[in-house]
């Protein structure tokens, strides 16, 4: 199995996400690799433990991507690449997954390209099913579980209402939900390794492709207004008082 | 000069904080409480490389450098005393005298069993109800050879790990006639017929690390379980010692790091006199001193361990830094304890615990008094 993780880095969740002169910052927050996709390397790495083969894990982004890089070469990834562009500092899922298709076509022979079901900063979801219909392999998304059998693979996917079984033809497009595992953490061994791994950088000249062009235009950058809340503290004899109080007062804001 | 660590000392420092943050701090006032073991922290943990931190890749293991090794301690201290010690006794007593004295057949036989976590963890016996710090002079354990194996007699205290541990290294005396030279290390397999591990310590902290005493009646074992040279126990008990007290005061600043975490929390929240207690000077003139003592021990440590790293002498560095950490330790508790007022004598508040298992610290791997005779014998030579 030749498997491909497509991560992203993003701000801590920890962050205090704002709009500023119309560019979002975070401050001084770290950036580490998206945790959902966290749960795509480790979902590939149970699948390379299965059955043998290899997991490269691929990431658009500049330089300092690398460190979301390194993370998923510690977890266990066999190789890391970094696609960087200045001309991919704008950049649309669609796009992204017009870039990423063209490197899963250059690194070749790949059996399954698995993303998180969505990122932290963003979080439109969109780009695992965009990079398939660029790919034109099936889609299996939100897979709690994967299993390969042959030149196929199941999945059972996890939705709201409960759980799908779906079969698809390999190779395929994959998002991995939390219910696959909790994600290894790296290994000191994982750490020294990838601390000296090479991580090879792709242009787009390197993938032979022009920058895409964006779809999604934002127009504006705002912060969103300030929830306000109010604390009550509810008073009462009894507690059957206070309950009766309580019942009221949600009913009164429309709660239930 | 540099002071930062490396992008792998970095990186080790953020994996091992996640894990501690979710595996070992949630369960520390429980297995404290319960005086229950952490083995999830040992199955988990192993797969990081937290269990071979003193064995060669070729073993199983992750031969981290003292650094990180004192990183890893800081960050097992900050979430849970006890958890720490019975790490820091695995690697540094349990399975560094192995790694650096064992023979080639006891290393890949036993290694690799200890450092994966799917197993027990390694111990080292040294401590007897008539030997402390007087070890030279106060081992009466002994071995004799018979035939192919050893017949060990004696008995062992204050034990670290022998309860769940697959072997304990034991230091006996192998020449009756004494002296420096007639101890020795023998590795004795916990199932090994006539071992009696009796039942845990109670202890007034680091309750979730379980401490034994242990008897030795007849005990055989192969003559190829000696661990180094015949003769040479002590030297190699010494030579242990050194890099154990790194990881105590590493241990030691962890505790005191989660105590002044907890006090800042409380005084930032604990309201008197209108305000919270944070800004009156009577606490934050204990934090800072808190924060400053903190600073002073971790750079002690981390500066004795990159000596050792470096393969020169650390043994005076080591000494004080571990004096000077675990008695820092100790204070940055007592005043967190103060800082929460009767809540800090409750056990519902963690810096209760932290208290209680800092005390500790001073005691195990070398008393104070022991590491202010090393620091004088240093002090006082003519060198």
């Amino acid at each position: 199995m030749k498997i491909i993780a497509c991560i992203k880095q993003v701000p801590d969740s920890e962050a205090k996400v704002k709009a500023e002169n119309g560019q979002i910052t975070w401050g001084e927050a770290p950036l580490v690799i998206n945790p959902f996709d966290e749960y795509a390397v480790e979902g590939a790495l149970q699948q390379k433990e299965a059955l043998g083969g290899t997991v490269a894990a691929v990431c658009i982004g500049p330089e300092s991507a690398k460190e979301a890089l390194k993370h998923a070469l510690a977890m266990g990834s066999d190789q890391a690449i970094l696609i960087s562009d200045p001309a991919l500092s704008i950049l649309d899922t669609a796009g992204a997954a017009r870039v990423l298709a063209a490197a899963v076509k250059k690194i070749g022979d790949a059996d399954m390209v698995v993303f998180g079901r969505q990122t932290l900063d963003d979080g439109t979801g969109l780009t695992a099913a965009q990079t398939a219909r660029a790919l034109g392999w099936p889609m299996l998304g939100l897979a709690g579980q994967i299993k390969v059998d042959g030149g196929s693979v199941q999945i059972e996917r996890v939705t709201e209402e409960g759980r799908q079984s779906l079969k698809g033809k390999l190779p395929a497009v994959l998002s991995v939900v939390q219910s696959i595992g909790e994600p290894r953490y790296p290994s000191f061994m994982g750490i020294r390794k990838a601390s000296k791994a090479e991580i090879p950088v792709w242009t787009l000249a390197d993938l032979g492709i022009a920058a895409p062009e964006t779809v999604v235009k934002r127009l504006e950058i705002v912060t969103p207004p300030a929830r306000e809340t109010v604390v009550e503290i509810i008073g009462g004899e009894t507690p059957a008082q206070i309950a009766e109080q309580l019942a009221d007062k949600v009913l009164a804001e429309k709660v239930l | 000069m540099d002071f930062d660590l490396n992008e792998e000392q970095k990186a080790w420092k953020r994996t091992v904080h996640d894990f501690v943050a979710k595996v070992v701090k949630p369960r520390a006032q429980e297995v404290d409480e319960r005086e229950e073991f952490n083995w999830e922290a040992v199955r988990k943990g192993g797969p990081l490389g937290l269990l071979g931190m003193n064995i060669p890749e070729e073993y199983g293991g992750s031969n981290v450098d003292m650094i990180s090794s004192t990183i890893a301690m800081e960050e097992l201290g900050w979430g849970c005393g006890s958890t720490a010690l019975a790490f820091t006794a695995h690697n540094g007593l349990g399975t560094a005298p192995l790694t650096r004295y064992g023979s080639e057949e006891l290393k890949q036989k036993w290694l690799p069993l200890v450092a994966d976590g799917k197993g027990n963890l390694g111990s080292l016996a040294l401590t007897e109800p008539g030997a402390g710090s007087d070890i030279q002079g106060g081992v009466t354990c002994r071995a004799e050879k018979q035939g192919g194996d050893w017949v060990i007699n004696g008995a062992k205290m204050w034990c670290t790990n022998a309860g769940i541990a697959e072997y304990i290294i034991t230091l006996v005396r192998t020449d009756a006639k004494g002296g420096s030279k007639s101890l020795s290390m023998i590795l004795v397999p916990t199932g090994s017929k006539g071992l009696v591990i009796d039942p845990a310590e109670k202890k007034m902290g680091l309750r979730g690390s379980p401490t034994h005493g242990v008897h030795y009646e007849n005990v055989r074992v192969p003559l190829g379980y000696l661990v180094g040279e015949e003769g040479r126990g002590m030297h190699q008990t010494l030579a242990t010692l050194d890099a154990g007290r790194i990881s105590i005061g590493g241990i030691s600043v962890g505790l005191a790091v989660a105590a002044l975490e907890a006090a800042v929390n409380y005084a930032r929240e604990r309201y008197a006199f209108g305000k919270p207690i944070s800004e009156f000077q009577a606490t934050q003139f204990k934090l800072s001193n808190m924060a400053t003592e903190i600073e002073v021990a971790r750079t002690m440590l981390h500066k004795a361990a990159w000596l050792k790293d470096q393969g020169r002498p650390f043994n005076k560095e080591a000494a004080m830094a571990k004096l000077f950490a675990t008695e820092m330790a100790e204070r940055v508790c007592y005043d967190a304890i103060q800082i929460h007022g009767g809540n800090g004598y409750s056990r519902d508040f963690h810096v209760e615990r932290m208290y209680r298992d800092a005390r500790l610290m001073t005691i195990g791997e070398g008393t104070s008094e022991i590491q202010r005779l090393v620091i004088a014998r240093h002090v006082l030579s003519t060198e």
